[in-house]
């Protein structure tokens, strides 16, 4: 059966000022799996995620060309409302994000911005998404103190939490668990890889190693090109690109 | 011989560093001094709430005064806080760079024109629309020397202030906090209400105990614009009378009435301990809102 | 989504308010100093600013506000010249050789807060009874220690602001070299800081130049040239307070020109030290 794709980029070109980041990219990337974009650093790959839920926008001197569809919508439309797209999307940064309030509230923050008020639901939800994150247990009896007082493993933990909590189609994740240490970047991965049964997601990544353990579907980007694409067995066994075998070999990194 | 320069310079700083303590105690005493004569006449209290200001008869009651300056710093501040937090925002998370390259240093070049130039100004053109339009449009009759006149060009001279610091606070909060926000699908000005002010609240009322103290010692522009009337203004289309104005205003009869000159030297007390306490009182509040928050 | 219309909604509002707020303070600038230049058009002329005031200025004969002019350029420079000499060791002195929880560092930073506070008309008084004391009568020099004084806080404050921001991997950097901490702090710190230290001072001196209550009590005022250090002084803000305070018309239109020439002096110092600062932006390290 072929993969379905809910996501969709098509020829998108970014560039700041005289500087391209990404050259015509095109891209499906197929449902309820672990996509991974690998690549050396500085290669465009941040971009390239920031451009899926449209945080380049308020960036100065930046030119964004080409499409991106979402559910057969182009989210780049001038008429979409950004903040609808995002919300279909959580984002998880490569330095844990925490908002400067209760680990509760962390949570809540998405959910209360779109409308839901009643606390008892909120408890529900918080709760909720805070077990999927892998973090419940450790966090329920400090629900209301800073987010600011967990380990950085546990402030990943919660963001992924938190970037649940909108109710995605979409999980973003920015080198999710380079600023982890072995044994959180352990868990965040397993998540990440239980998570996919309900949700399609995007990892980025230098590390080769991590993109061979949870990795469904790669997809590799040399200095703003997309070299090439597929899934990752056949990608890790028979690469065809030179650029890809001497990235894998280690020759370039 | 690098060391001893070390030794010596080290010495000499170390010196340096007790001058602004220093300072503030040697102003302290040397008012306290110059007030003996009408504290000897006077209780602290009585000459602090006294309402009659009638020198040559010995009274001196600086309720007035005090209330004056309490008036006119208000009014400045209820008009500085708003438009100046609202302009930081706007050039801190919306404006595009070029707009924001221009304004920044004409928010400097407001900060640097001299109060009587701002004095000035505000005869010109403060008073008469006061008076002229703003008075008749309320009902009321007034001259356009009042708290309203003093307050509104105090309210431009202490905006660079908030402004300053306030753009110095939100360029601090990190920019992937904004992006994590806009992430979950909150637009700019929620993400500024929740996140970037929240972040930034301790430096925030930084900012505006700042304005509050500029505002709070500006002498010659408010002089030039109030009325200096000592009487207390029933609304803010009343003539006013604020501390200082009262020590410049009258420095030269100073000489002639008898504890006149001790008066003002105490007036000029008030305003260092009003400082002082002033001073005390944010910081400890700053420390509160530091543990509230973290 | 009925929440999300009302969330823009909102977000519309404050856009409003928050453009019209920037608009507000953008033309105060404007207005006031176009305002003050166009009122002083009539009576600007060369000739104000070239002589000092003859018999019956201020009753509308001849003259000019050189005396006033020259009187606050040199008591500036002299104020200024105090407070760099009184900040700069202890700016330096509180971010390089202190800790930054010691008490003398919290003391001389609170005191400093305190000092920045202090209205000058208290500066003034303060100034006066430091006259009186020394025995000096109102004069250039009264009035260059008082202006000195209520520069030191403004400056101070200023120079913390940029001495804060230069890394401390720089500072390190220096002392694992060798260099004694003087040196780390004049060759390295100094000279990365360094546009900013003479914005810092050159903020101070316009605001000792426009300052009119610190030298009401102290410097005095004279229609001539300065001339000692111990003769009073006439001074720009003071000139521009008394013509205006006169009943002559003509002689108020002067202090409109005076207030031109003092925003003028102000303006170009402003301008002079953004030049400066982007040439020695050059050698810091960003």
């Amino acid at each position: 059966m072929e993969p379905q794709t809910h996501l969709r980029i098509r020829n998108l070109s970014v560039s700041y000022g005289a500087q391209e980041v990404l050259k015509n990219v095109s891209l499906d990337i197929p449902d309820r799996k672990i996509t991974v974009i690998i690549g050396p650093s500085g290669c465009g790959k941040t971009t390239l995620l920031k451009s899926l839920n449209r945080l380049l926008d308020s960036v100065d001197g930046i030119r964004i060309e080409g499409h991106i569809f979402v559910d057969d919508e182009d989210i780049y439309d001038p008429r979409v409302e950004a903040t609808h797209i995002r919300k279909k999307m959580g984002l998880l940064s490569q330095k844990p994000q925490v908002l400067p309030m209760s680990v509760f509230d962390n949570i809540a923050y998405g959910p209360k911005i779109h409308g839901l008020r009643d606390r008892k639901r909120l408890r529900v939800l918080v709760e909720r998404e805070l077990k999927a994150a892998g973090l419940w247990d450790e966090v329920k009896d400090r629900l209301h103190e800073p987010a600011s007082r967990l380990s950085v493993g546990q402030q990943q933990r919660l963001c992924l939490a938190r970037g649940l909590a909108v109710e995605p189609e979409i999980i973003l994740g920015d080198e999710p668990t380079s600023a982890l240490d072995p044994q959180s970047s352990r868990i965040v991965e397993q998540r990440l890889i239980a998570l996919k049964s309900e949700y399609t997601v995007i990892v980025v990544t230098h590390i080769l190693r991590q993109a061979r353990r949870i990795a469904d579907h790669l997809a590799f980007l040399y200095l703003g090109e997309l070299v090439e694409h597929g899934p990752a067995a056949e990608f890790f066994a028979n690469p065809r690109d030179p650029r890809t075998r001497a990235y894998l070999t280690g020759e370039i990194s | 011989m690098r060391r001893l320069k070390d030794l010596l310079a080290r010495r000499a700083m170390f010196l340096l560093t007790a001058v602004p303590g220093l300072l503030v105690f040697l102003m302290l005493f040397g008012l306290l001094l110059r007030s003996r004569a009408i504290l000897a006449f006077h209780s602290f209290t009585g000459l602090l709430f006294g309402s009659g200001w009638h020198p040559l008869k010995g009274e001196f009651g600086f309720l007035p005064f005090l209330a004056g300056t309490l008036w006119v710093t208000l009014v400045a501040m209820v008009i500085a806080v708003p438009v100046s937090l609202l302009t930081a925002v706007y050039l801190s998370e919306y404006a595009p760079r070029s707009i924001r390259e221009l304004t920044k240093p004409v928010v400097d070049l407001l900060a640097g024109i001299p109060s009587v130039v701002y004095g000035v100004w505000g005869v010109l053109m403060v008073v008469p629309f006061v008076g002229k339009v703003l008075a008749p449009l309320f009902g009321v009759y007034s001259s356009g020397y009042s708290v309203l006149s003093g307050g509104i060009v105090l309210a431009i001279m202490v905006f660079p202030t908030i402004i300053h610091v306030a753009l110095e606070v939100f360029s601090a909060v990190p920019n992937e906090l904004r992006e994590t926000s806009l992430s979950l699908g909150a637009t700019t000005w929620e993400t500024v209400k929740h996140v970037v002010l929240r972040k930034g609240l301790q430096g925030i009322f930084a900012a505006v105990v700042l304005g509050l103290s500029r505002a709070f010692g500006e002498t010659m522009a408010v002089l030039m614009v109030v009325g200096n009337v000592a009487r207390l203004p029933k609304s803010v289309f009343d003539p006013a009378y604020p501390l200082p104005a009262l020590i410049a205003n009258n420095y030269g009869e100073m000489m002639s009435i008898p504890r006149y000159d001790s008066a003002l030297m105490f007036a000029a007390l008030v305003l260092l301990l009003v400082v002082l306490v002033f001073n005390l009182g944010a910081r400890f509040i700053l420390v509160k809102i530091e543990r509230k928050v973290e | 989504m009925r929440t999300f219309r009302r969330r823009k909604i909102e977000e519309r509002i404050f856009k409003v308010l928050m453009l019209a707020s920037t608009v507000v303070v953008t033309a105060s600038l404007l207005v006031i100093v176009g305002t003050v230049v166009v009122k002083s058009l009539p009576a600007l002329r060369l000739s104000m600013l070239v002589q000092t005031p003859k018999g019956g200025y201020y009753l509308g004969k001849e003259g000019g506000i050189l005396n006033a002019i020259a009187g606050s350029l040199y008591l500036a420079s002299g104020a200024t010249l105090l407070a760099v000499l009184l900040s700069l060791p202890v700016v330096l002195y509180l971010n390089l050789y202190t800790k930054k929880s010691s008490a003398l560092a919290t003391f001389t930073r609170f005191s400093l807060d305190v000092l920045w506070g202090i209205p000058s008309i208290v500066y003034g008084a303060f100034g006066f009874i430091v006259m009186m004391t020394l025995g000096l009568r109102a004069s250039l020099l009264a009035g260059i220690i008082t202006v000195g004084l209520l520069e030191i806080p403004i400056m101070a404050r200023a120079m913390d602001e940029v001495i804060r921001l230069v890394p401390s991997a720089l500072k390190d950097a220096s002392d694992s070299l060798g260099a004694t901490k003087l040196e780390t702090a004049l060759k390295v710190v100094v000279r990365q800081a360094l546009p900013g230290i003479l914005t810092a001072v050159l903020i101070a001196f316009g605001r000792g130049i426009g300052d009119a209550a610190s030298v009401l009590f102290t410097a005095g005022f004279t229609d001539s040239l300065p001339r000692s250090l111990l003769q009073p002084a006439a001074t720009l803000p003071l000139a521009i307070f008394f013509q205006l305070g006169t009943p002559f018309p003509e002689v108020q239109q002067r202090a409109y020109a005076s207030a031109a020439v003092l925003t003028l002096i102000i303006l170009v110092i402003s301008l002079v030290s953004r030049v400066l600062i982007k040439r020695f932006t050059r050698h810091t390290i960003k």
